[in-house]
């Protein structure tokens, strides 16, 4: 990306989702939130919706937008965060999340009008929903391509590796699967949970065209989304921090589900420049 | 539209239920839907595809053995709009996949049809591994699914049809082989929730399934040779539940409900629920598994085994009227 403009935009957007994800976080008080991976993924969200993802928020169910399927569900507070962002959800209704009866709450839920396409969740699900909507979108010649986003914990679920393996099959060339590679996993660091050693490999044996990339960098991230192998469907492993932008939950299994203090709330504010 | 007449009835039957739904049934559905696809779980021969497959080769998908992406692909499909039926072995779409089902079907409210082939013991010799005696159960415990039980292979034509017009998620379960008995010579119309009454009686009333609405006709006939009147309704929708025919029989001396299913979760469950909640109804003699494997062996072996066989069910029937004063 070599336009100043859209990397300080990128930038800024970031930094607003960031600070989000902890004001809702903090909200929450002691019941918490999924804040180290809604952290982990802001700077791939901040890409896709502020440069990358075709979509218009006046015509939510135009046919030839572009799909994002945020298969790993806990990363939901980061989608609203960056849905409000571009519009979909009013900071009114995000001010609702988790309040007794209102539709934002840990997973979302599936509201076209609301920009959420998929009911996250129960991981794996995701990938393999966007595998049927890829097909039947490749089958009607549509202008628009399909990205999906997996956790590397969430990679652990056979059901990710059937659908992984339907994609090359299928010649699912609208099709990017992202993994936010952050390392951690509930219990701890996967690489001592379950290992995938050589993600990328796996993906590459299951027919994808692959790239690693630093999950941080705007700049990468917005090359790697926007350049795409246009014979074979596509991956990118991004690296990431669990918790990144804050000091203490960086790389902290605690943060994988945590509830912030008045005290670590201002900490983590005066942390985000 | 399917027409059911003594000519087609034996054609059907000789496809066994999945042949002919898929093989007539599809071809009446595809007039409703033309763009409907299919999908299967390297089951596409098994289930008698090969003639939609040739036909429509762009609207048929096999996604290998894969019943959890199976499910996933379809509502993913069915997101964009499309009517889309999706077929595998009903012991793998029902617990292999079940929380894709939940999840996809249920939650999310996906309009597939998801149908279950080789239900309840019709994989014989394969054994236990591949009987479907839970599927019911399963498939009623998840909110907003429709499920339709056919009682022979013209009903599951019509079955097909008549869940395509539904627009909502439906469980579809087969039982029975190929050259499968026939319950209906003349033609009907099949109505989503309305059981058909096969046979009129009145001072038992047994509420059957599936291929057991067959085998309760004949076992009503041994019944009635003691001097008792049996009517004998075809439950061919097990959720929603048809309540108002059990209500208009709710003067029999008793039930009986008959299934090629676990008597635990299936539709003697389905209507002890109901007769819990009223007053003055019925007991119920709930015949079907017992809560047990089986010894594999071929149909009829199995069904001797399970007391499904007309002359069995017609002895326990007349076990439970002499308990009842």
């Amino acid at each position: 990306m070599h336009n100043v403009e859209k990397y300080n935009y990128l930038k800024e957007l970031s930094h607003k989702l960031r600070l989000r994800i902890l004001e809702l976080t903090y909200g929450v008080k002691k019941s918490g939130a999924h804040v180290g991976g809604g952290l982990s993924c802001v700077e791939i969200l901040a890409t896709l919706y502020g440069s990358i993802l075709k979509f218009d928020i006046n015509n939510p169910l135009d046919r030839n937008r572009d799909r994002f399927i945020l298969s790993k569900g806990h990363g939901a507070i980061a989608l609203y965060s960056v849905l409000e962002q571009v519009g979909f959800i009013s900071k009114e209704e995000l001010d609702q999340f988790e309040v007794n009866g209102y539709p934002y709450y840990a997973h979302a839920s599936r509201n076209l009008l609301k920009g959420i396409e998929f009911s996250g969740g129960s991981l794996g699900l995701g990938l393999s929903y966007a595998i049927g909507v890829a097909i039947l979108c490749k089958k009607e010649n549509l202008n628009n391509h399909i990205y999906v986003l997996l956790g590397d914990g969430e990679c652990d679920e056979g059901l990710v590796w059937e659908s992984l393996m339907s994609a090359a099959h299928f010649n699912l060339t609208n099709l990017t699967v992202i993994v936010d590679c952050n390392g951690l996993q509930s219990d701890g660091y996967t690489s001592v949970i379950m290992n995938h050693s050589a993600l990328s490999d796996k993906f590459i044996s299951f027919g994808f065209n692959v790239i690693d990339i630093d999950g941080h960098d705007l700049n990468v991230l917005h090359d790697a989304l926007k350049v795409k192998d246009l014979t074979r469907p596509n991956a990118i492993i991004a690296h990431t921090v669990k918790g990144k932008g804050v000091s203490f939950m960086e790389n902290n299994k605690k943060w994988h589900h945590g509830s912030l203090t008045s005290d670590e709330y201002e900490q983590a504010v005066s942390e985000q420049k | 539209m399917v027409v059911n007449n003594k000519l087609n009835s034996r054609v059907y039957s000789k496809l066994g239920q999945s042949g002919a739904s898929f093989g007539v049934g599809l071809l009446e559905a595809l007039k409703l839907y033309p763009d409907l696809i299919v999908l299967s779980a390297d089951m596409s021969k098994t289930a008698g595809l090969d003639r939609f497959k040739s036909m429509y080769p762009d609207q048929f998908f096999n996604v290998g053995i894969a019943e959890q992406n199976l499910i996933g692909i379809a509502a993913g499909m069915s997101s964009e709009g499309k009517k889309v039926i999706v077929t595998a072995q009903a012991a793998f779409i029902s617990m292999r996949s079940f929380e894709q089902v939940r999840q996809y079907m249920g939650y999310m409210h996906s309009d597939i049809i998801a149908i279950g082939i080789g239900a309840g013991f019709s994989l014989t010799f394969f054994g236990n591994t591949h009987y479907a005696i839970e599927d019911i159960s399963i498939m009623r415990s998840i909110p907003g699914m429709t499920i339709l039980s056919p009682s022979d292979a013209g009903q599951a034509t019509k079955a097909l049809v008549a869940a395509t017009e539904l627009n909502a998620p439906v469980y579809i379960r087969f039982t029975g082989t190929m050259n499968c008995p026939i319950v209906y010579n003349e033609d009907y119309k099949l109505e989503v929730g309305k059981a058909i009454q096969v046979k009129e009686g009145t001072n038992i009333t047994i509420i059957a399934t599936g291929s057991m609405v067959y085998n309760s006709i004949k076992a009503a006939e041994i019944v009635e040779k003691e001097g008792l009147s049996v009517r004998v309704i075809d439950m061919h929708t097990i959720k929603p539940l048809d309540i108002d025919i059990l209500k208009k029989c709710c003067k029999s001396k008793f039930f009986v409900s008959v299934e090629e299913h676990n008597i635990v979760g299936g539709l003697g469950t389905a209507i002890s629920e109901l007769i819990a909640s009223q007053n003055n109804f019925p007991t119920l003699l709930r015949l079907g598994v017992m809560d047990s494997f089986s010894h594999p062996g071929d149909y009829a072996f199995l069904l001797k085994q399970n007391r499904l066989q007309p002359e069995q069910i017609a002895e326990d029937i007349l076990i439970k009227n002499k308990s009842i004063i």
